[in-house]
């Protein structure tokens, strides 16, 4: 992968606002092929709509985002049905359907998406379990009876299992334990790898980020304002950044709050 | 003054255009997603069981009870002026041209329409709609479309059952209560009642059943906010149908009696 192929996901120019509050304000990333990218940032700064910009969940004002070379803005639902199959997405809390068992949770991309017949999705479904560490056993269960934990590997298992070119991770440690949120970052590191798929994070979890990214970008103010690479981002010499890794109350970021 | 009163109205006549805009958007995406394969035929059966079977209860019920109460009433009225013998022919034209349909619809909104709403507002809340996009799923099609059909199909059915329990609960007044004799009363009930009575009823039912999804689907669909958004969206959604359902009552009935 040279410094000069072709970025998988380029986001030019990205503009959103809700209720008249700029939320993107003409963001711009390349994420290249195969990397782990994790984007980080504060509450409420927009990195679930970048995502979902992406995705074609939220509609954005102004810009372009081109996966593989191709615009994505704006195409129709047929277009957008056949770009799903290659994309995977674990949402913040897991967004599983209470209403269907386990298995048919992790199936159902495969079943409804791809037409793939109910007897062979379940197979699938139950070899992607026993890849995120759940028994046969579980299949069978609905997702409520479940632990935050457990769910949240159902999800993992769920975003892998049509096995995409393309995963997004939305918080995908937040509200677990050390130890079960250190699971997971294990979990995804393998699943990426094992696809050889380009993981896009979002998370504010500095320990998870340092675990599962190749690189970092951080978004302020509706734009990305520092990437680098892991290793780089102690030294990043971004005021903005040095707050937000070591957690520090005082310092450019707060004092924007407390001009609010 | 006088311009932000103006102000207010303009606004809020604007704000009515742009939901009834929203609103109808959301029945276009839905008939559209009606050309689109593939069709969920077992969602749309588990709806129609859903909403018919397990509403008989209730619907039942309050048909019997209305049919009993209209007998009574009307037996009342029309002592006033010797006309008790015309009893059972108003609660039949009563029950199947007006009250079946319209009990039959406001039990089903209060009932189905406030399950709906709540069910997909919490899949909207909890991201599981947008999960289903992810998924390469259509989600008019696989949670919209089948309640639609579904609402369109099962409330005829159901207020045909009405009708039936509704005329006879009007009959075990009349004849225990009332003193008619029994083959009279059957006879009185069906010598004035025309088929178009009936069918007529049961389009109503199939409108009725129709909004009661719609306005289930959609203030699920737009729900926001958690648990709160949640319950005004399941408020709305009986409200709204209710009102709904009255005002069609007359628009159809106009209609239907014009010719």
């Amino acid at each position: 992968m040279s410094a000069h192929a072709a970025p998988k996901i380029s986001v030019r120019g990205l503009e959103k606002s809700f209720d008249g509050k700029q939320v993107l304000n003409g963001l711009d990333l390349d994420i290249a092929e195969g990397e782990s990218l994790v984007v980080i940032g504060g509450s409420g700064t927009g990195k679930s709509v970048l995502v979902k910009c992406i995705l074609g969940l939220l509609r954005p004002e102004a810009g372009s985002i081109r996966i593989d070379g191709a615009e994505t803005v704006g195409i129709g639902w047929a277009a957008r049905q056949r770009l799903m199959r290659r994309i995977g997405m674990l949402f913040q809390g897991g967004a599983l359907f209470d209403s269907l068992k386990v298995w048919e949770n992790v199936a159902f991309g495969l079943i409804e998406g791809r037409g793939v017949e109910r007897n062979a999705a379940q197979e699938v479904a139950l070899s992607k379990l026993a890849a995120v560490g759940l028994g046969r056993e579980v299949g069978e269960l609905y997702p409520a009876e479940l632990s935050g934990g457990m769910q949240k590997r159902v999800a993992l298992a769920r975003a892998i299992a049509a096995e995409p070119e393309i995963i997004f991770f939305d918080e995908p440690t937040t509200g677990l334990d050390p130890i079960m949120a250190d699971v997971i970052n294990d979990l995804i590191l393998k699943c990426v790898r094992d696809l050889g798929a380009t993981a896009v994070s979002i998370t504010h979890d500095m320990v998870s980020t340092k675990k599962i990214a190749d690189r970092i970008a951080m978004l302020h103010q509706g734009r990305i304002i520092w990437q680098g690479r892991k290793e780089e981002i102690d030294r990043s010499g971004n005021p903005f950044v040095d707050q937000f890794v070591h957690g520090r109350a005082e310092g450019p970021i707060a004092m924007e709050v407390r001009a609010l | 003054m006088i311009f932000s009163f103006l102000a207010a109205i303009g606004a809020g006549f604007l704000a009515f255009l742009a939901a009834t805009g929203r609103l109808f958007l959301f029945v276009l995406s839905s008939l559209a997603a009606l050309f689109r394969p593939p069709f969920y035929f077992r969602l749309l059966l588990r709806q129609v069981v859903e909403m018919g079977y397990f509403s008989l209860p209730v619907v039942g019920l309050t048909a019997l009870f209305t049919g009993m109460v209209l007998a009574l009433q009307s037996y009342v009225g029309f002592a006033r002026f010797n006309a008790e013998g015309s009893v059972a022919t108003v609660v039949v034209l009563s029950m199947t041209r007006e009250l079946g349909p319209v009990i039959g619809g406001l039990m089903v909104a209060g009932r189905v329409g406030a399950a709906i709403a709540a069910e997909i507002g919490t899949m909207r809340v909890t991201d599981q709609i947008d999960a289903l996009t992810t998924l390469s799923t259509d989600p008019f099609r696989y949670l919209v479309l089948p309640r639609l059909l579904a609402g369109l199909i099962t409330l005829p059915f159901l207020v045909l059952v009405a009708d039936v329990l509704g005329v006879f609960g009007g009959f075990l007044v009349g004849t225990y209560k009332l003193g008619f004799n029994p083959a009279g009363y059957l006879d009185q009930t069906h010598q004035f009642l025309e088929t178009r009575d009936v069918v007529l009823g049961l389009v109503k039912a199939s409108v009725f059943g129709f909004i009661v999804a719609l306005m289930g689907c959609y203030q699920g669909y737009h729900s926001r906010g958690g648990a709160e958004g949640v319950g005004q969206a399941t408020t709305h959604a009986v409200v709204s149908a209710s009102v709904l359902i009255l005002l069609s009552d007359y628009l159809l009935t106009q209609a239907f009696f014009a010719r």
